[in-house]
């Protein structure tokens, strides 16, 4: 047992190890009847139908939101192809469906079908079991209308799988951590040099707000063209990056603790975006500016899943091929050793403050982006969510070692954990506790693994 | 001393101590033993096991086998504080002292007198003056360990071992940070303490205090026990012979290369009190020693030259040109590099791998357009590997896992591969047992065979006298004299300039 934990399995792979265990863990605790809903549902919908009867008649129903919407939209396109007749749909609350129904029935419309959701299915309207006459069941509108009397509810199948490991669930896991994780990359490069940033999540609020202000001041407001609003963005993540300067030259130049400096420069920060705000969110109309939060330039993969992906590859292979990277290692595990090999040890300090406030105000646009406006309020907190993916992933505050893709993954068993709870029906104050002994278990196994799983040294 | 003493069990006893970490077999079947009142010296080249061997003794590490004995009976140690209970004391290279507590509070730390809970200072006062008067030690109970010199601190160290009734001091490597006059000192005291029936175990790599103060000698070699013979016994030869296995054929290799126009000239060079108007060239193919005692400014110097701080005053040329140096990193991208003196805190990272720090000043050559061409870092630093015969388990190897000798090794490759005009070398062979040594003298007759010019800054006057070819002397940040004629000077000729002519007494 010693042995392995001390191989260099455990100690390269051990925190992927977490990852793998936690999704295992939450795809049987989630295990249980998966009602389907979407494209490939629809088409299921559709084949069951043709089989049974060429030409039908269909009614739709369907419930309100997305998925339902998507649902239906497809079922009415195939069924148009295979040349069956949608005689109506219906998409609300049940009273809705029982409505158009008698409508329907009341007009002497025939229905041979209809096709719905299991969710909407289960709303008692459409419930096969018998009904009194008069009542506003199907059943009980079949007993007063003739033309609905061979009326058959079709749903797509139901199965055994789990709610948590579905495709769109972990989409959704991504997508949520992207922003911290984003962050996290410069997160890693600072605390490797041994320093930290306090000041990423005020940086979030103030690139979003200062952005989602240029565009709507300098911009052209609805009017912004694609050009400007690449433009203003980059602005946003500049000044946040000037932040960063600030906060490096502090460090390099007056030797001022990194703690304190970007403490200032959080607070900083965060008043500023209140005060260009006037502490309202800054709503952005123009069109196109979703396109980084909401939108999948890779059909299927949200842009900030992307985003996060693509550069968390480039920082690794910053940080493992390229000179910066080693000397970002050497500056944190033993500066006046790197000074005296002349590593250019102000500069790469102030790299990485910058890249840090770069990434923050990316994370700050991405999320305005998604909210289409620039909230002052974005962020709060966000260093710590930082940090902790950072240091979960099994770099060390003392500097000189940890690794990109670590932190990637500390970010990841961070967004499965708080997905995994709400799933489960963990509370919120619960959940604060569990993510603080996450984080005191991660350092305790990095100082376990340093001493090679002796109990005393 | 052997067994005469009054009593006939010895004061420790260790048996087949073995000892193996992931890899390595540290220790193969030590046998050792120390009596009251003798000096037993420890020898072996670096890697040899006295570390492991230490460390036994204070706790840090357990044994896989073997017993240990005091007074005859069995001891266990399963922890620092078993050893210091069993009156062990331990004075490692790098001393325990909190640099903000006075020297006083220093010895009595973790056992202070106390009256009705508050500190008895006068109390403590008067037994830290009885132990400092037991050492011939003058030193002010009062003052901050960081001001005290590092003899000073050496001297509170042992006081403090006395306080703790420690019957066993081992001192690892006690003179390496000394000056000559401060080891008379040093040695002195190791005298004193032997009288009062206190036995030591003295690790040194300097034979010259051996042969002064050893009853008997205890050599090692690759973890292995090679024997144990009263001082008596030994010629130097033989020692070093002992130590390394093989023969030398003597200890300083020099050889003089052809001396050619100057290189390195530093002109008036000043910074505080440290370094005052030092001004000296350095010629084509020469090795320029520099030495002094301790505080004497030679460190200081060099670090003027290679932009670690900033001078005051003063000019540098290189081949006629003068230098506008303002950091390392200008000095290396003109060919100067300094190999300093502390390997650990300033020549290498040591949580990082032995070929990241290899690459570490090297990077600019090995990289094209900041991309690492890691193949080649790997050959370059496989050549050194081979040249310099450092013992490695790979290029991965974590620099901090390696013995003194090779992490020297390893910071010599680095600066090798720059492949620099200019080499200061600080203190090149503090910490490093013969065998490295000796590599290390041809390195430095080799590069200045191939025309660079060497500034070799050392406290060892043998090493200065046996590897120059010439001498300047430093005192209180002058350049006090020059020795042309190094081989008619002596040691006396270099301490009379060490000392100053103010001081000619000393």
């Amino acid at each position: 047992m010693k042995k392995f934990l001390q191989s260099k399995f455990v100690s390269e792979y051990g925190t992927l190890l977490v990852l793998l265990v936690l999704f295992a863990y939450y795809t049987a605790a989630t295990w249980g009847v998966v009602h389907p809903v979407g494209d490939s549902a629809a088409r299921e919908v559709v084949e069951k139908i043709i089989d049974q009867k060429k030409s039908a008649r269909v009614v739709i129903v369907v419930r309100k939101g997305d998925d339902e919407q998507a649902f239906a939209k497809e079922l009415k396109a195939q069924l148009q192809k295979a040349g069956s007749t949608v005689v109506q749909e219906v998409t609300g609350a049940p009273s809705d469906a029982s409505d158009a129904l008698r409508e329907l029935g009341e007009k002497s419309q025939r229905v041979d079908f209809i096709a719905t959701t299991h969710e909407a299915a289960a709303n008692g309207v459409l419930n096969p079991k018998p009904g009194k006459e008069g009542d506003h069941s199907l059943h009980g509108l079949a007993k007063q209308h003739a033309s609905l009397a061979n009326a058959k509810v079709i749903e797509p199948n139901s199965y055994k799988w789990s709610h948590f490991l579905t495709r769109k669930n972990v989409l959704k896991i991504a997508n949520h951590i992207s922003y911290t994780a984003i962050i996290a990359i410069g997160m890693t490069m600072v605390i490797i040099t041994a320093g930290i940033d306090l000041s990423v999540g005020s940086l979030m609020a103030f690139g979003a707000v200062v952005t989602a202000w240029m565009i709507q001041k300098w911009g052209g407001a609805a009017d912004a063209t694609t050009f400007s609003l690449i433009f203003f963005c980059l602005g946003g993540m500049g000044l946040c990056g000037l932040f960063g300067v600030f906060s490096g030259v502090m460090v390099t130049a007056f030797r001022i603790p990194a703690f304190i400096v970007t403490l200032g420069i959080m607070m900083i920060a965060r008043g500023l975006a209140h005060i260009i705000s006037g502490t309202q969110p800054i709503s952005v109309d123009a069109q196109g500016f979703d396109w980084l939060g909401s939108q999948a330039a890779i059909p299927g993969v949200p842009n900030p899943v992307t985003l996060m992906i693509l550069l968390f590859i480039l920082a690794h292979i910053l940080m493992t091929r390229t000179t910066l990277g080693r000397y970002i290692y050497a500056v944190g595990g033993n500066p006046e050793a790197a000074r005296l090999s002349g590593v250019p040890i102000k500069w790469v300090l102030v790299f990485v403050y910058t890249l840090c406030g770069l990434f923050a105000g990316l994370a700050g646009i991405i999320n305005a982006s998604l909210f289409t406006s620039g909230n002052p309020k974005f962020g709060e907190g966000e260093e710590l969510q930082v940090i902790a993916a950072v240091v979960v992933g099994g770099t060390s505050l003392a500097g000189g070692e940890g690794r990109i893709l670590g932190t990637l993954i500390g970010a990841l068993i961070i967004a499965v954990i708080y997905s995994g709870m709400n799933q489960t029906g963990v509370g919120e104050h619960m959940q604060k506790v569990v993510f603080g002994l996450l984080i005191l278990a991660a350092v305790l196994l990095d100082q376990l693994k340093k001493r090679g799983f002796k109990l005393r040294d | 001393m052997g067994g005469e003493g009054p009593s006939s069990v010895p004061l420790l006893r260790m048996a087949g101590i073995t000892k193996a970490f992931p890899g390595v077999q540290a220790l193969k079947g030590i046998n050792l033993e120390l009596w009251a009142g003798e000096v037993l010296a420890l020898l072996g080249e670096n890697g040899a096991g006295k570390s492991t061997l230490i460390k036994i003794l204070g706790g840090a590490h357990q044994p896989d086998e073997g017993t240990l004995e005091l007074d005859g009976k069995p001891l266990e140690i399963r922890q620092p504080a078993d050893s210091q209970a069993a009156g062990i004391a331990i004075i490692y290279q790098e001393f325990n002292l909190v640099p903000g507590l006075s020297a006083r509070e220093n010895i009595f730390l973790g056992q202070e007198v106390t009256r009705a809970g508050f500190i008895a200072a006068d109390e403590e006062r008067d037994r830290v003056r009885e132990l400092f008067a037991r050492l011939g030690a003058d030193i002010d109970p009062e003052l901050p360990c960081g001001e005290l010199s590092v003899a000073e601190q050496q001297e509170v160290e042992i006081a403090k071992a006395l306080l703790q009734n420690a019957r066993l001091i081992v001192m690892d490597e006690p003179t390496a940070a000394l000056s000559p006059s401060e080891v008379e000192r040093l040695l002195e005291v190791v005298g004193e303490l032997k009288s009062q029936g206190i036995g030591i175990i003295y690790i040194s790599h300097r034979l010259n205090e051996i042969f002064e103060i050893a009853d008997r000698v205890t050599v090692l070699r690759d973890g292995g026990h090679v024997g144990t013979k009263p001082i008596g016994k030994f010629t130097r030869d033989s020692m070093i012979k002992m130590m390394v296995g093989r023969s030398l054929d003597q200890e300083f290799p020099k050889t003089a290369a052809e001396l050619g126009e100057e290189r390195l000239v530093v002109h008036g060079l000043s910074r505080g009190r440290r370094v005052r108007e030092v001004s000296f060239g350095v010629r084509r193919g020469e090795v320029l020693g520099l030495t002094g005692l301790v505080g004497a400014g030679r460190t200081e110097t060099a670090r003027l030259i290679f932009g670690a701080d900033h001078p005051e005053g003063g000019t540098v040329k290189l081949d006629g040109k003068e230098l506008r140096i303002r950091s390392p990193r200008d000095a290396v991208a003109v060919g100067i590099c300094l190999l300093t003196e502390d390997r650990k805190a300033q020549g290498l990272v040591l949580g990082q791998s032995v070929c990241e720090n290899f690459g570490l000043p090297n990077l600019p050559s090995f990289a094209r357009l900041g991309f690492i061409d890691q193949k080649r870092e790997a050959k370059a630093l496989d050549v050194h590997v081979d040249k310099l015969r450092i013992k490695l388990a790979g290029p991965d190897q974590t620099a901090g896992t390696l013995s003194g000798g090779n992490q020297q090794k390893v910071v010599l490759a680095k600066w090798l591969e720059r492949n620099a005009e200019v080499i200061i070398f600080d203190e090149p062979t503090r910490g490093i047992d013969v065998g490295a040594k000796y590599e290390i003298y041809q390195l430095i007759n080799k590069l200045a065979a191939a025309g660079k010019a060497i500034l070799m800054i050392s406290s060892e006057l043998p090493e200065v006298l046996g590897m120059s070819d010439r001498i300047l002397v430093m005192h209180e940040g002058r350049v006090t004299g020059e020795i042309t004629d190094v081989a008619g000077a002596t040691q006396a000729d270099i301490m009379q300039l060490a000392v100053g002519t103010a001081d000619m007494a000393a």
